[in-house]
């Protein structure tokens, strides 16, 4: 499959601390890619780097075939590389319906339509319908029809996780790095929530990048896996061999008790 | 706001000028059209509020508007008040443009104190200058419309109809502004900058712009408000200028571009009653009405209209 992210030679320094130490990895067109490793591990400095965050110190991004190691958050986004958060991103006094509207106008406006001067309801690029519709349709993918009218700010929290990545897919991303779909869902409801985010995205046809610490759901929903720990790419293989090599074992998997034996230390401190 | 019927309204509030304007004495045509002219100020300010930026300088784009159709007047001999309030809103637009490029990058307190430091410097510059008059300003020429120049009696009446046009005009272009994608963005803006920019858009490149419609607005606001008084100072420049656009759009509240204009006649009129009860402690009362409303009407005035139930 075609290659259509290439990260080569990524370094990337916070005064002393590492953060990412020669990041290699092409990713390949309409593959699910999990990120694993423990808190401070490079995970998300790996996505900031993509997104234009943080620059890297040394190394290029390209994307298609394009140097886009340069680029500002929002450039990248126009390009089609997108990004939830983990901490979802919403706009507190808006409501559900409102945040699509808001993604799919600056999604026309970015295309030179609905300007001041422009009339009717001229379909979104890449979304074949007018603004109110590609919404309606995203939302229902989304399972957020019912919450249509609500305000951000009153939403469970899950919701809030699903809202924060159906915003995403309003600017029809080719590459949707997802930093913790996730966190703060319940053990139950994580594998439900995937299963829509994953149909929903690939309905779209976008390349995933996830972060997830739980190696459950790693294993059902990638087809790859960066195992990363202290700024280094140790592990890039299928999720059977990379879950159960030695060294991720060691450093990721069993990360889990590792950290929590860290924060009961810091809490007795 | 289910069914929207700004644009009828606007439409009614002219209807309501050109023909109630002929019974209205002299004073009240003269109250209504600078409330008009304050109200277009607001409008301005109204935009940058709904993007959580507070301007306390948007007196020095008022200032500069008046100051503009001064000086067609005083230097071209061009009495036409269209042609000064046009003049007034592409040379404050053109001063916004040039300073938005520096206002833009701050937000909160920098940005508000920055604007009014920006309006207290015209102030100054005023002052010292013997050709704009210095502190006593200069009478501008009196009103002519398209070439006709009203009777004595007649020109409040002309000056209020034609203002009122204008501003209504402008504010149906801000209506329609408001409806676009980059109109909508504000609350966004307002809320999460970062998400903003992640969607894939400059918030730098919005505020600018947004920048410059409310200068563009207090111009045309300004250039009324020369036309109408008939003389400009350096006053129109000062802190408590800008410091009464604020207080008009607070009353007035963001719910709708009709709300600033309602926010400047209810303003206007309150000031006119203090002043006319107690000459030397009208600020009190002012002050006291804008305290009630913001424990009554947090929302502004707009909000009696719009009630929605709770989220």
């Amino acid at each position: 499959m075609a290659v259509v992210l290439d990260a080569r030679d990524l370094n990337k320094h916070f005064g002393a601390i590492t953060a990412a130490v020669n990041i290699n990895a092409a990713i390949e067109q309409d593959s699910v890619v999990g990120l694993i490793g423990t808190n401070g591990a490079g995970k998300t400095t790996f996505i900031n780097m993509i997104t234009g965050y943080i620059k890297p110190d040394t190394g290029s991004i390209v994307y298609r075939g394009r140097d886009i190691t340069a680029l500002s958050p929002r450039e990248i986004t126009r390009i089609g590389i997108c990004r939830s958060f983990q901490i979802p991103q919403l706009y507190a006094s808006l409501t559900v319906f409102e945040h699509m509207m808001m993604g799919l106008g600056v999604v026309l406006r970015n295309a030179g339509m609905g300007g001041f001067f422009s009339r009717g309801r001229p379909n979104v690029p890449g979304h074949d319908a007018p603004a109110e519709e590609a919404a309606e349709r995203i939302l229902e993918r989304f399972g957020l029809s019912d919450y249509r009218d609500r305000n951000a700010q009153v939403l469970p929290g899950g919701v809030r996780k699903l809202l924060d990545i159906a915003l995403t897919m309003a600017s029809k991303p080719t590459i949707l790095l997802l930093d913790e779909p996730t966190s703060g869902v319940s053990a139950e409801e994580k594998f439900g929530m995937m299963d829509m985010v994953m149909a929903a995205v690939k309905a779209e046809g976008a390349t995933v990048l996830f972060v997830e610490h739980d190696m459950e759901v790693v294993s059902r929903f990638a087809q790859r896996v960066l195992a990363f720990y202290d700024g280094r790419i140790i592990a890039d293989a299928a999720p059977e061999i990379a879950l159960t090599d030695p060294e991720v074992k060691r450093y990721v998997v069993g990360g889990e008790l590792h950290r929590m034996d860290e924060q009961q230390g810091r809490a007795h401190a | 706001m289910s069914r929207d019927r700004t644009l009828p309204i606007l439409g009614a509030v002219l209807l309501a000028v050109v023909l109630a304007g002929p019974l209205l004495p002299q004073w009240a045509l003269f109250l209504v059209t600078i409330a008009i002219a304050k109200g277009l100020v607001a409008l301005g300010l109204m935009l940058l509020l709904r993007a959580g930026l507070v301007s306390f300088g948007q007196a020095l784009y008022y200032c500069i508007g008046a100051y503009t159709a001064g000086s067609v007047g005083r230097f071209f001999n061009i009495s036409d008040m269209l042609v000064q309030m046009l003049a007034g809103a592409a040379i404050a637009a053109l001063v916004a443009f040039v300073l938005g490029f520096l206002l833009a990058r701050y937000r909160g307190i920098f940005f508000g104190l920055l604007s009014l430091a920006l309006s207290m410097i015209l102030y100054g510059l005023l002052v010292k200058n013997e050709a704009l008059g210095s502190t006593d300003g200069f009478n501008v020429l009196p009103s002519t419309v398209l070439g006709i120049r009203p009777t004595e009696e007649w020109v409040r009446y002309v000056v209020a109809v034609a203002g009122c046009g204008v501003a209504l005009l402008a504010t149906a272009l801000v209506y329609r502004y408001l409806r676009t994608p980059l109109g909508r963005l504000a609350p966004a803006i307002k809320d999460n900058e970062i998400r903003v920019e992640y969607m894939g858009t400059s918030v730098r490149n919005a505020i600018h712009i947004m920048y410059v419609i409310a200068a563009a607005l207090s111009g045309i606001g300004g250039a009324l408000a020369a036309t109408t008084v008939g003389h400009i100072d350096p006053d129109m420049a000062y802190w408590t200028t800008s410091g009464e656009f604020i207080f008009i759009t607070i009353l007035a509240g963001t719910g709708s571009v009709v709300a600033p204009f309602l926010g400047a006649a209810i303003f206007g009129i309150i000031h006119t009653v203090a002043f006319d009860l107690s000459p030397n402690t009208w600020q009190m009362s002012l002050g006291t009405a804008l305290l009630l409303l913001i424990v009554f009407l947090p929302e502004g005035l707009w909000s009696l209209f719009t009630r929605r139930k709770a989220a």
